[in-house]
C-alpha cells in the first residue's frame, strides 16, 4: 500500500481505488448531500428505524423497572457483583474506539482511504460511548447520585477516591465522550453549511444554517479549521489508547486472578479496535447497499478493513496465548486454577465460543484476499467477531470472579431477562440514534471527499 | 468611521489552479486585504493571500497547560491540604495515581481550547456576513472557487481592480454590497 492510500497499480480480483472514477466536486457534493435532502424518507428506513425504536422502548422499560426496584431485578450476586452492566459497558466503548481511530490516527498517517468512512465511524462512537457510559451509572443502584463521583466542593468536605482506577473511569469515559463530540462536530460544520447551502425547504436551510454558524469556507478559516482538526486528531489518538487502559484498569487493579494482569491495557486496546472495526464493517456494508455508496466505500475500503481486523485479531490471540501461558509459568495456584476453570469449568462453553468467534473463524478467513473481498462473507464475519469480543469480556468479568480464592465463596451468575432486555436496549438505543444520523446529516464527509478528488485528479 | 458602501470585489473561478494563480498575482500586485472562500481546504491558498499564523497551536498549549496542572491541583490539593487520610503511612502526595486523571484533563482542556479557539479565531458563529450577497456564492460549498478583495484595501479603487480582477481568468466578477 503507498502512503497516500491511492494504489498505483491494482491487485487483480477488483477495483482498487479509493474513489470511483468520473467524480468531480459537483457530484460527489450533490450525491451524499441527496441523500439527506432529496431522497427522503425511505420506506426501508422506516422498517430498520421501526425495529430499533422498539428495542429502544424495551430498554426504557427495562431501566424504568430498574430504578423502580433497583439491581435486584438483575443476576449479579455475591461473588459475581459485576456481570452484564461491566460486560457491555466494557464492549461499548470498545465498538467506540474503531471510529476514533479511524478518524484521528488514520488522519495523522496521511491514510486517504479514511475518507469516505470516518464521518458514520465517529458518529458510531459517540453513539456507542452514549450506550456505554448509560452501563455503570445503571449498575451503581442509586443512578441519579452518579454526582458524587464528579470533584466538587460538598458540605462535608469529602472527596472522590482519586486513586480509584473507577474514578478514573469517570474523567476517560467523559473526557472521551465529550473530545469525540467535538471531533464530529468540527468535522461537520463545513459539511452543515453545505446541506444549508443546497436545501430547498426553508426550514432544512434554518436549521442546518443555525448549526453551520455561518461557516462560508475563507481560506483563513480553513487554514485554522485544518490546524485544529490536526490537533484534535494528535491529542484523541493517545486519549483512544488512554480510555482503554483505564478501563483494562478496573480490572487489573484489583487482585483477583485473571485480572490482575499486565499484559490487560495492550490487549484490551488491541480487542477495542478488534471490534471496533468489526462495527465498522456491519455498518458499512449495508449502508453501501442500501444508499448506493459502492463508489464511495468501494472494495479497497472493504480490504483495508478485513486487513486491520486481521492484525489486531492477532494481538488479542496474543494476548490470549499469554495469558494461559503466564497462568501456568506464574507458579500461582489461583491463576493456574483460574485458566483451567475456564477451559474445563461450567462457563467452558463460553471460553470455547469466544476462541471460535474470535480466533478460529476470523484469523484463518481473513488470510485470503477473496474472502475479504467478499461483501456478505466480511459482514457475517464482523458479526462473529463482535459476538466474540462481547464473550470476551464475558469471561474476564464472569469467569474470574466466580471462582476466585475461597471455595466456599464461589457462585455462579445466570443472567436474567432484565439483563438481556438492558442488553439489547442498549442496541436499540445505538441504532435509533444512528438511523436519525443517517436520515439527517451527511454519513460521509462531503469536504473530505471534494479533497479527495482534488487529489486524485492532481496525481493523474 | 465611514463605511464603504461597497464590501469589495468578488471573482469567481472554475478550479483551484485559477484561483491560486489569481491570488498569487493579486498578492504581487499588492492587494493585502483578501479573502478566499473554496469548498474544500486548498494547500498553499492561505499563504498566496498572505495569511500565515494560526494561533491555534498556541491557545491548544495553553488549554492543555492549564488542564495538566490544574488537574494534578485537583487531585493534589483534597489529598494534601483539604482532607489528608493517613492510610497505613502511605504518601499523601501519591502522584503516580494521579497521572491518569491528569492526563485526561490534559486532553479535555486543550481540546476544548482547539476547538473554541479555532472558532473564536474565526469569528464564528457569523450568522450573517456580506460575501453571502455574492450571486452564486451557495456555490462556494460546491464546486466554485472565489476570491475577495475587500474595499477597504488602501490599494482598492472599484474600476482599476474590476478591470485587475478581470484579467485573472476569472468566470465572473461581482460587485458585494457592505
Amino acid at each position: 500500500m503507498s502512503p497516500d492510500g491511492v494504489e498505483k497499480t491494482p491487485p487483480a480480483g477488483g477495483p482498487a481505488t479509493v474513489l470511483a472514477p468520473g467524480h468531480t466536486y459537483a457530484t460527489v457534493t450533490d450525491k451524499i448531500s441527496s441523500i439527506v435532502l432529496l431522497e427522503g424518507t425511505k420506506r426501508g428506513w422506516w422498517f430498520g428505524f421501526a425495529i430499533a425504536f422498539a428495542f429502544f422502548i424495551i430498554l426504557n422499560f427495562a431501566v424504568g423497572y430498574l430504578l423502580l426496584r433497583g439491581v435486584g431485578i438483575w443476576g449479579i450476586n455475591i461473588p459475581i457483583a459485576w456481570a452484564f452492566a461491566i460486560v457491555n459497558f466494557v464492549w461499548w466503548i470498545g465498538i467506540g474506539h474503531a471510529g476514533t481511530l479511524i478518524s484521528a490516527f488514520l488522519l495523522l498517517m496521511r491514510q486517504a482511504w479514511r475518507q469516505s468512512i470516518n464521518r458514520f465511524a465517529e458518529a458510531m462512537t459517540l453513539f456507542a460511548v452514549a450506550s456505554a457510559g448509560m452501563f455503570p451509572l445503571l449498575h451503581m443502584g442509586r443512578p441519579w447520585l452518579f454526582y458524587w463521583l464528579l470533584p466538587y466542593p460538598d458540605t462535608m468536605g469529602t472527596w472522590p477516591q482519586f486513586r480509584s482506577p473507577l474514578v478514573w473511569d469517570v474523567f476517560a469515559v467523559s473526557t472521551y465522550a465529550t473530545i469525540s463530540l467535538l471531533f464530529w462536530f468540527v468535522g461537520l460544520i463545513p459539511d452543515l453549511a453545505t446541506l444549508r447551502d443546497r436545501a430547498k425547504d426553508r426550514l432544512a436551510r434554518v436549521i442546518y444554517g443555525f448549526l453551520a454558524l455561518g461557516w462560508r469556507g475563507s481560506a483563513m478559516h480553513w487554514h485554522r479549521y485544518e490546524m485544529a482538526y490536526l490537533l484534535l486528531a494528535g491529542l484523541a489518538t493517545p486519549l483512544v489508547v488512554s480510555v482503554h487502559t483505564v478501563v483494562s484498569f478496573d480490572f487489573t487493579i484489583a487482585t483477583v486472578p485473571g485480572w490482575h494482569s499486565t499484559i490487560f491495557p495492550p490487549y484490551f486496546v488491541a480487542g477495542a479496535i478488534y471490534s471496533g472495526f468489526a462495527m465498522v464493517l456491519t455498518l458499512a456494508i449495508p449502508l453501501r447497499q442500501f444508499y448506493h455508496l459502492e463508489d464511495f466505500i468501494t472494495l479497497r475500503h472493504l480490504d483495508n478493513m478485513a486487513k486491520i481486523l486481521l492484525a489486531t485479531g492477532l494481538i488479542v490471540a496474543y494476548g490470549y496465548l499469554m495469558e494461559t501461558f503466564m497462568a501456568f509459568y506464574s507458579g500461582n495456584t489461583y491463576d493456574r486454577y483460574m485458566i483451567i476453570n475456564r477451559m474445563t469449568g461450567p462457563y467452558a462453553p463460553v471460553y470455547w465460543t469466544l476462541i471460535t468467534c474470535n480466533i478460529a473463524i476470523p484469523m484463518t478467513a481473513l488470510w485470503s484476499s477473496k474472502i475479504r473481498r467478499n461483501v456478505a462473507a466480511l459482514f457475517v464475519i464482523s458479526l462473529i467477531v463482535q459476538t466474540g469480543m462481547w464473550l470476551e469480556r464475558f469471561v474476564i468479568v464472569v469467569t474470574s470472579l466466580h471462582r476466585d480464592f475461597m471455595p466456599s465463596a464461589w457462585g455462579m451468575y445466570y443472567p436474567t431477562i432484565w439483563d438481556w432486555a438492558t442488553f439489547f436496549g442498549s442496541m436499540g438505543l445505538f441504532l435509533t440514534l444512528f438511523f436519525l444520523f443517517i436520515r439527517f446529516l451527511p454519513m460521509i464527509s462531503i469536504f473530505e471527499m471534494r479533497g479527495l478528488v482534488h487529489k486524485v485528479e492532481e496525481e493523474k | 468611521m465611514k463605511r464603504h458602501p461597497l464590501y469589495g470585489l468578488m471573482a469567481e473561478f472554475d478550479t483551484t489552479d485559477d484561483l491560486l494563480g489569481a491570488a498569487h498575482r493579486a498578492h504581487e500586485a499588492g492587494y493585502r486585504q483578501m479573502d478566499a472562500f473554496t469548498p474544500f481546504p486548498v494547500e498553499g491558498l492561505a499563504e498566496a493571500i498572505g495569511f500565515h499564523k494560526t494561533g491555534v497551536p498556541l491557545i491548544c498549549l495553553i488549554g492543555g497547560l492549564i488542564g495538566c496542572f490544574g488537574g494534578f491541583f485537583l487531585q493534589w490539593w483534597p489529598n494534601v491540604i483539604g482532607y489528608p487520610l493517613n492510610i497505613g503511612g502511605k504518601p499523601y502526595n501519591s502522584w503516580p495515581s494521579f497521572i491518569p486523571i491528569t492526563f485526561e484533563l490534559t486532553i479535555l482542556c486543550a481540546g476544548l481550547a482547539t476547538v473554541f479557539g479555532m472558532l473564536a479565531l474565526n469569528g464564528l458563529p457569523t450568522p450573517y456576513h456580506p460575501v453571502f450577497n455574492t450571486p452564486r456564492f451557495e456555490m462556494a460549498t460546491r464546486n466554485r472557487f472565489f476570491l475577495c478583495i475587500k474595499a477597504r484595501d488602501p490599494k482598492f479603487d472599484v474600476e482599476k481592480t474590476r478591470e485587475f480582477m478581470q484579467s485573472l481568468n476569472a468566470r465572473e466578477v461581482a460587485e458585494i454590497a457592505s
